[in-house]
């Protein structure tokens, strides 16, 4: 094994194996050497992540044998464009959520019981869990492991329901939900990879794609299902809204910008993988269609709530229909565009719904409540938190310069390529719900009058992590280039598009 | 000659209690009830693992990669039991019962 | 890439970043913000008279920054770039001072003059873009821009325009991109040439043409206010006036206009959107509009709703110019473009005037202000009669080569277009100038403002006069070079393959 490949092994391993550590060491720690341990894994976390994108950007596809052991007896990792995008985007979400959660959120106090105020929850084990939510979305995008991914995924679920459990009897409610809908989504997701893995004899993903054949429709369904429950799609969304507005603001930006997108990652990681050779057209327009009215409903509901964590919960539910779009788009031999701009888009929105959490998160603090009605004229005091919600939401609407400008523009062109004009509409159509949605928020906030009474300061920190999220959201358009090329490394979509990288 | 062997015996009586879990699952609004109900279910995925591959590895013994797998299966599945009673006793704490609320009730506050 | 070629880039970021650091600054940095307004606004003038004359000498400017699949963020400094780009270097310099004299005391300034910059940048670049994915992006980058402009009283009645504006804005936004994608998909990247950049389409896509055609045309249509897509227009108008002025002179309503004509000249060619029938419809269109908007001017009473009909009818003219074929007609189309900007935004300052000053915004109240106010009436009224079209002023030379234009173009049915409208501009401008003149007022004013030695405040004062001998500049000098006559022959040699 040459050098090189050694050096990029090592950084992969450090950007799964830190943040269990500094989780680890949180759990430890006393009351005074938390925070210590969790700057610690702020700090150390994104330096990994980013040595390990650098590492695949310059060394090219990784493939990791844990142990030594490798495939099919051992658990193999592949660090390819895909992989390593999604592990890039967590990195950056969660440092700068990280930054708003120190300030935003308070550990319990000798004996105290109650779940702090809504501006400032207090969460037991905060920390601990928040490294552990990082690295099983770090060890759930490097792991080529049918099985393995399954464990990744029940990691995922328990960190994430720990997280979102504990902000008061509403929050509670929603966790208990999303961790059972969790398991669900994930034994139906095992029963699939007991039917692959009792047909094939093995779970590595890449030796699966050669072996696949119609007969693993069964499996596919499976585990296609399974997976749309987690990852939310209409009519699958029902435990999402409240699950994601109830937690507090840098566990929302999380949930909604990440965790979702972890499942949707591994369909496509599966589709695009070992299910390609399959015959998906039908079940792709089924996604598709679904994704529809995602966009249709999800924007229809944020219209409708009267908060604002409500209204980006139910956004998120929309714009992940535009994922599941490019199922249909790219399908059967379709077009790299459609599952490049969907994956683009994927991150896009990561960026630019955990910004508006944070920015949601901010106005809690300062407000103590995130009720639409009471929020007129709320951009004086706030001017920098709803500058980045503006920003933000330029993303969500699709329009330039944002990343979700060249997302659309790539969905919509592979629509325009295939003649999928209702997907055409739909996308723009959706931004112009996005636009009624996010300027209920904005208009009135700009309204001249007088704020409301009894405002909180909001520590500069909260509000540099949400604006730099939504000016990373915007500036991914003048990096589209960069990304496309570093998607193509190790060819993730190659199966499903003919060949071409 | 039985009409199944070892394996597809395993297999359909996984299956069966796979079914039984998710209607539990789906159908009860009890939240012990709920978890015994994924912990069929969860069983019943175990069996199917282990049914799948009887005989597949070695002639007429279970496949040890499937026995490894489910040995995995269980370790999660009893975190997820953990968990699930910890948010239950919560909810009795809070609420005074073990029943999931109503999609209605929990509509967030006006 | 050399400096110079660099210059497009240095064009737009005059006015970004002072408008970024001015969104930075304290509300009572007043100085500091009117040095930043300042020194872009005068700077932008510079680089773009160093490009003019660069252009003019044969030099090319293209700056490329590579986006996605193929396509290029890029700006160049191509002869119609720079007729809408002197354009709006120039009004945004006097627009700015306008406004800081209009502004004096109001709150949310340093969130005015950052959008205001950033309005002015989004518009330098879609002057500039050299290909459809460029214009795009700064087309809607636009609309952002204008929107907290256009709300900016912070009013209800405010919202409700806003809300109406990016309504329309966004969904003819959305409109102009699927089109944009659409000919992307067809015919790959879309460069901004002269005589159009079409040739490589497969005879066999031909068929769709027309409707990617519809497609761009109604999402410029939107922001250029054809009829029927006009309604947003006069709503807007809650804006305050400085805004009204850009608005209407230079940033959207140009920026819509602008973009037909890159459409049919540099991205179809006239010659292919000829022999594909498209431009007799527009020239229908554009006709009606013509005529809408001045029957409804004549029915307001609002000075500056009247206005905001006004320009929904001069501005087709730009759209007729276009869409008949011929030098003159093109020639007629483009010189508009500067014509209408300067003459409006004259109007508006002085409609802003007379609001600020005396409170006076009904037409038929305007009597003896030729005594109280006599500068802000004189260039009201050179202005005014510059629309109508007397010679010498700049109307007039517009209204000539449209003329012209539509007999060469074998289209004599556009020149009763053009007279009933002038006949329709006179209708609802005499009356206010022979009032202003020759009415006299019993009651006293109503002031706003400490009475000064001047009749307003100086910066409010100035800029309609300035622009008002360029108003007749513009006619008197056409023949001289670099007038806006000559840089719309030299574009109109260009785009007709001479």
């Amino acid at each position: 094994m040459s050098g090189p490949d050694v050096a990029a092994e090592a950084w992969l391993v450090w950007s799964v194996v830190v943040p269990f550590l500094a989780g680890s060491l949180a759990f430890l720690a006393g009351r005074r050497l938390r925070i210590a341990a969790a700057l610690f894994g702020l700090a150390a976390t994104p330096i990994c992540t980013a040595a390990a994108v650098y590492t695949t950007h310059r060394l090219g596809p990784v493939r990791y044998r844990i142990g030594g052991w490798g495939a099919p007896l051992g658990i193999d990792w592949l660090a390819d464009g895909l992989s390593m995008l999604l592990v890039g985007t967590t990195g950056l979400v969660l440092l700068l959520a990280g930054i708003h959660a120190v300030r935003s959120i308070r550990a319990p106090s000798g004996g105290e019981q109650k779940s702090g105020t809504d501006a400032q929850p207090t969460i037991a084990y905060f920390w601990p869990l928040y490294f552990f939510l990082w690295g099983s979305l770090n060890a759930l995008f490097l792991s080529n492991d049918a099985f393995n991914l399954y464990v990744c995924l029940e990691l995922l679920g328990f960190s994430s329901a720990a997280l979102m459990a504990q902000a008061g009897r509403e929050a509670l409610t929603a966790a208990i939900r999303y961790l059972f809908v969790s398991l669900l989504g994930s034994l139906l997701y095992l029963l699939g990879v007991a039917l692959l893995f009792g047909a094939h004899g093995t779970l590595d993903l890449q030796a699966l794609r050669a072996v696949a054949s119609s007969s693993d429709l069964a499996a596919l369904a499976l585990m296609t299902t399974g997976l749309l429950f987690k990852t939310a799609l209409f009519p699958l969304h029902f435990w999402l809204p409240a699950a994601h507005a109830n937690a507090p603001a840098p566990v929302s930006a999380a949930l909604s910008g990440l965790v979702v997108k972890a499942s949707f990652y591994l369909l496509v990681r599966l589709w695009a993988g070992p299910f390609a050779p399959l015959p998906t057209a039908d079940a792709a327009a089924v996604l598709g269609t679904l994704g529809a009215a995602a966009i249709v409903w999800g924007s229809v509901q944020a219209l409708r709530q009267r908060r604002l964590k409500m209204l980006i919960a139910y956004s998120t539910v929309a714009q992940l229909g535009y994922l599941f779009l490019l199922f249909p788009l790219g399908a059967p031999h379709g077009n790299l565009e459609a599952w490049t701009g969907g994956l683009y888009y994927a991150v896009s929105h990561a960026l630019a719904k955990s910004a508006l959490f944070l920015c949601a998160g901010c106005v809690v603090w300062a407000a103590g409540h995130d009720r639409l009605a009471d929020l007129k004229g709320i951009a004086r005091p706030l001017p920098v938190t709803m500058f980045a919600f503006a920003l933000a939401g330029v993303t969500l609407l699709g329009i330039p310069p944002s990343g979700g400008f060249v997302g659309k523009w790539n969905l919509v062109s592979a629509a325009v390529r295939g003649g999928h004009w209702a997907y055409a509409v739909i996308i723009y159509g959706g931004g112009l719900l996005a636009a009624g949605y996010v300027f209920r928020v904005l208009a009135p906030s700009l309204l001249f009058q007088k704020s409301p009474a009894g405002l909180r300061k909001v520590p500069w920190p909260m509000e540099a992590a949400a604006l730099t999220l939504a000016i990373a959201a915007v500036l991914l358009d003048f990096l589209a280039d960069p990304i496309f090329a570093f998607l193509a490394i190790g060819r993730p979509f190659a199966a499903v598009t003919g060949g071409l990288p | 000659m039985p009409v199944l062997d070892t394996g597809q015996l395993y297999g359909v009586t996984g299956a069966i209690l796979f079914s039984l879990g998710l209607y539990g699952t789906l159908r009860h609004r009890h939240l012990i009830r709920k978890i015994l109900a994924v912990n069929v279910m969860g069983t019943g995925v175990f069996l199917v693992l282990v049914a799948t591959r009887y005989g597949r590895g070695v002639p007429g013994a279970p496949d040890p990669v499937a026995q490894a797998m489910v040995l995995t299966g269980i370790v999660v599945a009893v975190s997820a039991t953990a968990m699930a009673i910890a948010f239950t006793l919560r909810v009795h704490a809070t609420t005074g019962s073990a029943h999931l609320p109503d999609a209605d009730a929990e509509e967030p506050r006006p | 890439m050399t400096a110079a070629q660099w210059l497009p880039v240095f064009v737009v970021l005059s006015s970004l970043l002072p408008g970024i650091v001015i969104f930075l600054l304290r509300e009572e940095a007043y100085w500091a913000r009117t040095l930043l307004n300042l020194t872009g606004a005068v700077l932008k003038l510079a680089l773009v008279a160093v490009m003019a004359v660069g252009v003019f000498q044969g030099q090319t400017y293209e700056a490329r920054f590579p986006l996605f699949a193929g396509q290029d963020l890029a700006l160049h400094a191509a002869p119609l770039s720079l007729l809408f780009v002197v354009l709006s270097s120039v009004l945004w310099l006097v627009t700015t001072l306008y406004a800081i004299g209009y502004l004096e005391s109001s709150p949310h300034r340093s969130r005015f003059f950052g959008f205001f910059s950033l309005c002015v940048s989004a518009t330098t670049g879609i002057a500039m873009a050299a290909n459809l994915l460029s214009f795009v992006l700064f087309y809607e980058m636009l609309t952002l821009a204008t929107y907290p402009l256009v709300v900016h009283r912070g009013t209800p009645e405010a919202l409700r325009a806003g809300r109406v504006y990016l309504g329309y804005t966004l969904a003819g936004g959305a409109l102009l991109l699927l089109g944009a994608i659409w000919l992307t998909a067809l015919a790959g990247p879309v460069n901004f040439a002269e005589a159009g950049s079409l040739a490589n389409v497969p005879p066999s896509a031909r068929g769709v043409l027309p409707v990617i055609f519809v497609l761009l045309i109604a999402g410029l249509g939107v922001k250029a206010s054809l009829v029927p897509l006009h309604s947003w227009l006069p709503i807007a108008m809650i804006a305050p006036a400085p805004v009204s002025a850009l608005l209407h002179a230079v940033a959207v309503v140009k920026a819509g206009a602008f973009g037909i004509v890159r459409v049919v000249y540099d991205v179809f060619g006239v010659r292919l959107s000829a022999e594909l029938g498209l431009l007799g419809p527009l020239a229908v269109l554009a006709s009606l509009t013509i005529l809408y908007g001045s029957i409804m001017a004549l029915r307001q009473t609002d000075l500056k709703r009247r206005l905001a009909f006004s320009t929904i009818s001069q501005v087709s003219y730009i759209v007729l110019g276009t869409s008949i074929v011929g030098a003159f007609a093109t020639t007629g189309g483009l010189v508009h473009i500067v014509h209408q900007g300067i003459m409006k935004i004259t109007l508006f300052f002085c409609a802003g005037n007379f609001a600020e000053t005396v409170g006076i915004t009904d037409v038929r109240r305007m009597h003896g202000l030729g005594r109280r106010m006599p500068l802000t009436a004189a260039a009201f009224t050179v202005a005014a009669l510059g629309m109508i079209g007397i010679p010498p002023l700049a109307g007039f030379i517009s209204k000539w080569y449209l003329g012209l234009g539509a007999l060469e173009g074998g289209s004599p049915w556009a020149i009763v277009i053009l007279l009933v409208s002038t006949l329709l501009n006179a209708a609802y401008f005499l009356p206010i100038v022979n009032d202003m003149w020759f009415r006299s007022r019993p009651e006293p004013w109503d002031e706003r403002l400490p009475r000064g030695r001047l009749e307003t405040r100086w910066l409010l004062l100035a800029p309609p006069v300035v622009m008002a001998v360029l108003v007749a500049a513009a006619g008197i000098l056409a023949e001289v070079p670099m007038s806006p006559l000559e840089w719309s022959r030299l574009i109109t040699g260009l785009e007709y393959g001479r």
